[in-house]
């Protein structure tokens, strides 16, 4: 029963990002080709929001439904893994359309050859953990 | 009142419920990150046996996969019961540039001519597809995130590594957008 807000919230993140076309392949090539507005009004309010929220939750030390502070882990320092692993998954966004939380709301929506997408995306995962002490971090 | 809900949400609306999700898992006890899923989906493979990085207390993260599993719910109440199937409304120019890489203009939310069962059981289709998955999982476990962990998460907590991240995600973009997309479609 615990893990049911999870599952409301994830039906909740699947409508809105169906909805919202933020799902679409086109919509992300519009993007990349700042052609609109739209996608970039969908991450600019929710980061605009998200910048004034968790300002408010530093500053009056909100806590969670547990009680406990609601702590950020700050990442770890480097240059080299963000930009160089950000630049391979723009490649794959841009081309496949999607990012990892799309990828599945795109299988529910219908669009099963997703699978696909979603499957290599796990084995890319894989290829990172096999691989990963001989990347530059 | 049911045009309202089957058109396309406005982008402000689509925006405030992420960050609204965003708040929701953060006063759960838990973050906003969906990419750490595939790591998490390796893990309860089996696959920590042989390789530390899925060598972790995967079952901590049950609460993301059901999280994943409301998703995939989440797109098909979307296309059963809350859409009219009509096609992605993009900008003319978007429309224009993609003519000329073979992409017609949108009939639905997707290209048939990447995601249609003929692209799919086409060794070009197959590998486009695979090779997106592949480079899209890989990276955003080697940046530490994705779209939803450093561009909203990062971004929203003012994070310079996920500043780092984004400018990655964009160089990445265009250049597959700009560069490679013409040779390869």
């Amino acid at each position: 029963m615990k893990f049911i807000k999870f599952l409301l919230l994830g039906i909740v993140f699947g409508i809105v990002m169906a909805k919202s076309e933020a799902i679409s392949w086109f919509r992300i090539q519009e993007m990349f080709r700042f052609q609109a507005f739209h996608m970039y009004g969908i991450i600019g309010t929710a980061v605009t929001l998200g910048v004034i929220g968790v300002a408010l939750i530093k500053k009056f030390n909100i806590r969670d439904f547990h009680g406990n502070p609601i702590t950020f882990f700050p990442k770890d320092k480097s240059i080299a893994r963000y930009l160089i692993g950000g630049t391979i998954f723009g490649l794959g966004w841009a081309l496949s359309g999607a990012c990892p939380g799309p990828m599945v709301v795109n299988i529910g929506y219908g669009f099963l050859s997703m699978i696909v997408v979603f499957f290599f995306a796990i084995v890319g995962t894989y290829l990172y953990g096999v691989f990963m002490k001989k990347l530059p971090h | 009142m049911r045009e309202l809900i089957t058109q396309t949400w406005a982008w402000w609306f689509s925006g405030a419920m992420i960050a609204s999700i965003m708040f929701f898992l953060l006063y759960f006890g838990q973050s906003f990150g969906f990419s750490s899923n595939l790591r998490t989906i390796c893990a309860a493979a089996g696959l920590g046996k042989k390789t530390k990085f899925f060598d972790f207390n995967w079952k901590a993260q049950t609460w993301n996969i059901v999280f994943l599993i409301g998703s995939i719910i989440g797109g098909y109440i979307a296309s059963q019961f809350l859409s009219q199937g009509g096609p992605v409304d993009i900008s003319a120019a978007t429309i224009n540039d993609l003519s000329k890489l073979g992409i017609a203009a949108p009939e639905s939310l997707q290209p048939n001519e990447l995601f249609g069962l003929e692209a799919v059981f086409s060794l070009k289709g197959f590998l486009i597809l695979a090779f997106g998955g592949l480079m899209v999982g890989f990276g955003s476990r080697y940046a530490g995130g994705c779209t939803s962990g450093h561009a909203i998460s990062g971004l929203s907590n003012l994070q310079f590594p996920s500043l780092i991240a984004v400018i990655g995600f964009f160089i990445g973009g265009l250049a597959m957008t700009y560069l490679i997309m013409p040779l390869i479609f």
